[in-house]
Parts: C-alpha cells; structure tokens; sequence
C-alpha cells in the first residue's frame, strides 16, 4: 500500500482516497468542521488546510499521492486556524452561555483546542430570525456556519433536497426547500440525518436542550481534540 | 533602622459595564487564596472598595460589554489610566447574552417595558431625566472601542482562570489562558 508522510508519520492510503480520509482511517486527526466519512467533501471551513510538499491545500478535498510530504501541526497553521475560526465566531451569534449545544459544539470544542480567548475581529451581529415552524427542529441561522453537511446528509444519505445554501457573499444563508422555505413545510423529520448532523447549535431538536449535566457533555469528559502546538498566549498582538 | 521593603503591590481597578456582577463574584470564589493574593495586590476603584475616583493602575479588569453611554466613557477611562486592560467574561469580549437585544430596536424595548408592560401605573412613561445615560442602540465588545490586551473567556470565567491570571501579573509574567481552562459558557 502507498503511504504519504503526516508531519512524519507514514499514513496509508487506497486509490482515490483524500489525505482528510485517509489521515482519519489511520486514527490521525486534521482539524475540520464541514468534513463527515459520510458524506462527499465540501471544502468550506478551511480548517484542514495543510502544507502538502510546501502549498496549501484543503486536506478534505487533496487526493493523497504516494511521498507526499504533509505538514499539519505546526504554528503556523494552527495560528490560521486560529483565525478562521474567530471569523466563523463573529459572522454568527455566537452566545454560548446561552446556547443548549455548548459542551458538544464541534465549532466551540475547535475555539477551545486552539485556544482561542478573543474574537479578534470585529462583530457582525447578524440578526436573522429563527424559524421554529418545525414541530420537533428549530433552526437559528445566526449560529449556522455554512458548512453544508444538512445540505449534503439531506441530498445523499435522505435523499430528500431539503437543504441549500443560497445569496451571495456576507449574506449567503442556509435555504429551506419549501413553498414558505419554513422548515416546517419541508419535508424533513427529526430522524433524518440531515436533522442530526448538525456540528454547532444552528439545527436542533425541540424540548431536549440541556439535558446532559455540567461535566458529562461530549466536550466536557473528553480532553480537547488536540493540545494546540504552538504557545497559545498571544492574543491580541499577533498582527 | 531602615524597613523591611515591601514588594510593590499590583494596583488593580475593577468594573463592571453591563455586566452581571457574576465575573467579580467568579473572583471571590478564588476564596482563601484571596488572603496571598491581598498582600501583592491593592484595589483601587472597583465594586470592592468605596474609592470613586480611577487612580493610574496597573490592571483593569472589566467585565460587562457596552450597552450605554456610561459605559463607554468608564471603559475609555479605564484604557487611559490602566497600563494594562482585561476583558473578563463572555460579555467583555461578544457582548454576550445582553446582546441578543440587538436584534431588538432599543426604542420598542424601552416602549415595551416602561409603558406597555401590563402593570404599570397609568402615567408611566419612558425615564427621560438627563441624568440617566442613554442606551446604545447596539451592545458592543470592549474591543470594538478600545484596545484591549488580554481576555479570560468563560460566562463567568473560572476561579481558577482569574487566580492564574492575577498571579501571573503579579509576578511580571505574560498571563496566558491554559487550552485546558477556557470555556465559553
Ligand atoms: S453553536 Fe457552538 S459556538 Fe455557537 S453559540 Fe452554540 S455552543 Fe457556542
Ligand atoms: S445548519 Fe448546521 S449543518 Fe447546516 S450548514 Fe448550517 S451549520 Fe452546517
């Protein structure tokens, strides 16, 4: 089997295999928000952005080649990462305190690995409504990150074309396909995949916020993902 | 004879904006570590002492974004005269939950709890008196006015996180926030 070198460490991949998918088999992990083994790629968080023989690339969405050389822990693109991630924070409203997907947030759990103590970047306060037509979801676009994964579970694993992503620029948003576009009036149901693949708190069940105790939510019992690589001091001062 | 010199001891001012109070409580629950902490550290102004005048200080801890007038001129003098400012908790750096209110015009808030809300009396209207400050029409993060140089995330930020941060100061470190304890919520 061909191998490609992941900060130095061999990974096996098969033919048509991406570095993210490969990198995962192998029980190495990339940093990623809009990637699921489920589902095609999407190439949209650009936090697996890695150095593939000195370029960067989207791990998520590179076909690995034999003798790759992949850089991927390193300062540098932690502090990247770091940034992209303060960006998704202020184009949303992102009010954890408040937020019934805290402690299993992929987005927060990432802020956290990175450790991320500052927005950095102005705020956008975007403030659009929340649609809870639904009788047993509830939507709220001013927390989605337009990774795409509902849009991509709903067409490939539902088979039902609930969801796009529509509008341009700053005010590109998450699409309901309905009459009304409510979710209410799509066909989506609360068993459905694209209902439950949600990374952040944007797309949630009704009536079951809070459930898990303080301590034993997904992020609380778990150490953070990865221990950032570079001193995560700086702060404000890393222009 | 001449005294036993004292190490100079850190002067630090606290506020808090449009805070909850809950950062500074989050402070005390540093609890018997307080008592160290009292003999390298000294509180200027702050909800903790009856001082009302900002003296120069060398930390300012500000917890609570922007929601009024006031607000904003405490925080800019607050920048002038600490040689060092930090934003504690969730508000001080999004504006927090306070903030949900900018979905809201501020004008029908205000409408809507000083005139409409059932219960009132039969005059009540709007708080006019020159006095009051006026709201912002938006609730803002600290960094969005002023500089600001370090952040202790976390609704409040953790005992822990406000002693490590205190005792780095106080021993001339750089604080940085240990991965391990930030939290957001
Ligand atoms: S979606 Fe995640 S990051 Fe956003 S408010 Fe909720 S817990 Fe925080
Ligand atoms: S609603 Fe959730 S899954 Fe869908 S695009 Fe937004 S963040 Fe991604």
């Amino acid at each position: 089997m061909s191998h490609f070198l992941l900060d130095g460490t061999p990974v096996p991949f098969a033919a048509g295999d991406t570095l993210m998918a490969a990198a995962q088999r192998a029980g190495q992990s990339i940093a990623h928000l809009c990637w699921d083994a489920r589902l095609g790629p999407s190439g949209a968080c650009r936090l697996c952005t890695v150095r593939v023989d000195g370029r960067l690339a989207a791990a998520c969405t590179t076909h690995a080649q034999a003798g790759q050389v992949v850089e991927n822990r390193t300062a540098e693109l932690d502090a990247r990462r770091l940034r992209l991630t303060q960006m998704l924070f202020v184009e949303g409203n992102h009010f954890c305190p408040g937020c019934e997907k805290s402690g299993d947030c992929d987005l927060q759990a990432t802020a956290y690995a990175l450790g991320m103590a500052d927005m950095h970047f102005e705020l956008l306060a975007p403030q659009r409504p929340v649609d809870a037509s639904h009788p047993d979801l509830w939507l709220d676009h001013n927390r989605c990150i337009l990774c795409k994964l509902c849009v991509r579970a709903s067409h490939e694993a539902d088979g039902k074309n609930v969801f796009a992503i529509g509008g341009y620029g700053a005010s590109t948003r998450l699409l309901v396909n309905a009459p009304s576009g409510r979710l209410g009036d799509s066909a989506l149901q609360a068993s459905d995949l694209a209902a439950r693949i949600c990374p952040v708190g944007a797309i949630l069940p009704k009536r079951r916020g809070f459930a898990v105790p303080l301590g034993a939510r997904r992020y609380d019992s778990a150490a953070p993902p990865e221990a950032p690589a570079s001193a995560s001091g700086d702060r404000d001062d890393a222009h | 004879m001449t005294p036993i010199e004292e190490p100079r001891r850190l002067r630090v001012a606290t506020v808090s904006l449009a805070g909850c109070f809950g950062c500074h409580m989050s402070l005390l629950d540093i609890d018997e570590r307080l008592f160290p902490l009292a003999e390298r550290m000294v509180f200027d102004r702050s909800p903790f002492t009856d001082i009302k005048a900002l003296g120069p200080c060398d930390v300012g801890l500000v917890e609570g974004g922007l929601c009024n007038s006031e607000n904003v001129q405490v925080l800019r003098l607050f920048r002038a005269r600490c040689k060092v400012l930090v934003a504690v908790g969730a508000c001080a750096i999004n504006g927090g939950l306070p903030a949900q209110r900018n979905a809201l015009d501020i004008g029908q808030i205000l409408v809507e709890v000083y005139r409409n809300r059932p219960g009132l009396a039969a005059d009540s209207s709007m708080p006019s008196d020159p006095e009051l400050p006026l709201p912002l029409a938006q609730v803002h993060a600290l960094h969005e006015v002023v500089h600001v140089d370090h952040y202790l995330p976390g609704c409040p930020p953790s005992a822990d996180a406000i002693y490590a941060l205190l005792s780095a100061l106080i021993e001339g470190r750089t604080p940085h926030a240990d991965p391990a304890e930030i939290r957001f919520d």
